[in-house]
């Protein structure tokens, strides 16, 4: 198995960037419509997501093994690390550490949210149009508005970073120019992504929602 | 009047003992006369002169490694405050007080500040960082290296195995096989080579084995502390960009 470990790192990186980085993306936007557009958008984003073809395929090749893979290969590459700002206080060591910190945050807060949204789902307990109201109970707890937004940032920066990281470890930014752009350009896109995530946590949050989720549950208590 | 208030001056050193590559460390204090442009060497050698500690007490001599004394061997290479650093360069006068001497803990320990960079020529080893022209029979020049990559290459050429970029590495311990960064560049000087071009993939899918290239986990604190400014995160990219294609290359020809 010559080079197994060259290999496996290679497909880490490349995994978070594609489907991961891109699900991410696609994820902030949907949910952004809670913000644009209210409970209908929302539900509408779900909705296209929803009728997407082979849908099953895509969410276990697309997001599933590739999360699995590079979440826990990620766990063994954090381990192999140490972290030395205190001694070698430069940003990028920073983001170096803060890249496997907001990994180990991301991992567990996704198998949380996935635990808390889609398995419930799958286990029957909500249907996909009740989404938004699940969001909205989870949104309007304080505790859990904090939780989810740190997860959210974590997720998001580790996203971020991971971009510039991924354009050096491919070969793609080589010089140190081309790098502090790339570093920037990372850097707006953890701001812009953050945002749009951030807006539709208070989205859900709001009255809309509450109502969106009265109505639901009118709606299941009527059925 | 002026000597003795010379001789009153002293230089404080804290310094990292262990008396063998297994037993715990620990620190002594020493406090030496001050003479005008010392260097931390010079200070070792002080204490090496006269062993005694700080509080009066006498205490074996310090052990170090030096040769140059120009910071072009490598040699003296130790953690000063903080900073892995070559100690023949670190001036006494540019120095916050104490200063604390401690040995590059990333690589084995043999006695007080002298440790064993034995991995770094490993790592050598492992890529190949040579031109293979040994042979029965003269095989006449090499093709020319164009000026222009000359003047880059030479850059990299400085490189004195200290190690200084292995110790700041955040990956480089041991649970991690990381080759290093000062291996990474060289395989890029070897390949820039006209001559040792000619056996660049052999060194490049030496990277591409467990511990090489792919240990790199961009925290880039080696370029910041390459005493010989050796652009080693550029290396490293460039690197990832050849060993990237020849991958593909691999892939698609084989
Ligand atoms: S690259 Fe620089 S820091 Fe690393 S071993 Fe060579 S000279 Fe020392
Ligand atoms: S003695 Fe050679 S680098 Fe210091």
């Amino acid at each position: 198995m010559k080079g197994n470990s060259y290999f496996s790192r290679k497909l880490h990186s490349l995994l978070g960037i594609i489907p991961l980085g891109g699900f991410i993306l696609v994820h902030a936007l949907t949910n952004y419509q809670a913000f644009e557009r209210g409970p209908e958008g929302f539900a509408n984003g779900v909705h296209t997501i929803n009728s997407l073809p082979v849908l099953p395929v895509l969410e276990i090749f697309g997001i599933y093994l590739p999360l699995l893979f590079h979440g826990i290969y990620g766990l063994y590459v954090a381990y192999q690390s140490n972290s030395n700002t205190g001694r070698f206080k430069y940003g990028r060591n920073w983001a170096f550490t803060a890249q496997r910190i907001t990994g180990v945050i991301t991992f567990v807060f996704v198998f949380w949210h996935v635990y808390q949204t889609r398995i419930q789902v799958y286990l029957g307990n909500i249907t996909h149009e009740e989404l938004g109201s699940t969001m909205h109970t989870i949104a309007s707890s304080p505790v859990m508005f904090v939780l989810y937004v740190i997860g959210v940032l974590s997720a998001v920066f580790h996203f971020s970073n991971g971009l510039w990281a991924f354009l050096v470890s491919w070969g793609i930014t080589v010089g140190p120019r081309a790098q502090r752009i790339s570093s920037y350009i990372c850097m707006g896109v953890f701001v812009l992504v953050s945002a749009l995530f951030i807006l539709s946590l208070v989205a859900f949050s709001g009255d809309e929602f509450k109502e969106a989720a009265n109505a639901a549950l009118t709606w299941t208590n009527i059925g | 009047m002026a000597e003795t208030t010379v001789a009153s001056k002293t230089v404080k050193f804290i310094v990292s003992r262990q008396d063998t590559p297994e037993s715990k460390p620990y620190t002594e204090e020493f406090e030496i006369p001050y003479r005008p442009n010392m260097n931390v060497i010079s200070g070792l050698m002080e204490i090496q002169r006269n062993p005694v500690k700080a509080d009066g007490s006498k205490t074996s001599p310090v052990c170090w490694e030096s040769n140059c004394l120009e910071e072009v061997c490598g040699a003296c290479s130790m953690v000063i405050n903080g900073k892995p650093r070559q100690a023949c360069s670190a001036l006494v006068d540019q120095l916050e007080q104490p200063i604390r001497l401690e040995p590059m803990r990333t690589f084995p320990v043999v006695r007080d500040l002298v440790i064993n960079r034995e991995r770094m020529f490993n790592a050598l080893k492992k890529v190949k960082a040579w031109i293979p022209i040994d042979g029965t029979y003269d095989l006449g020049p090499g093709p020319r290296m164009a000026e222009t990559k000359r003047q880059w290459a030479y850059e990299l050429s400085k490189c004195m195995t200290c190690g200084v970029c292995l110790e700041s590495c955040p990956n480089v311990n041991d649970r991690n096989s990381f080759i290093g960064p000062a291996a990474i560049s060289q395989v890029r000087l070897f390949n820039a080579h006209p001559t040792g071009e000619m056996n660049k993939e052999e060194r490049l899918e030496a990277l591409m084995t467990d511990g090489g290239i792919e240990g790199c986990g961009n925290s880039q604190n080696c370029v910041r502390s390459c005493p010989k400014g050796i652009p080693l995160t550029t290396s490293i990219a460039a690197m990832n960009r050849d060993t990237t294609k020849h991958l593909f290359k691999k892939w698609l020809t084989n």
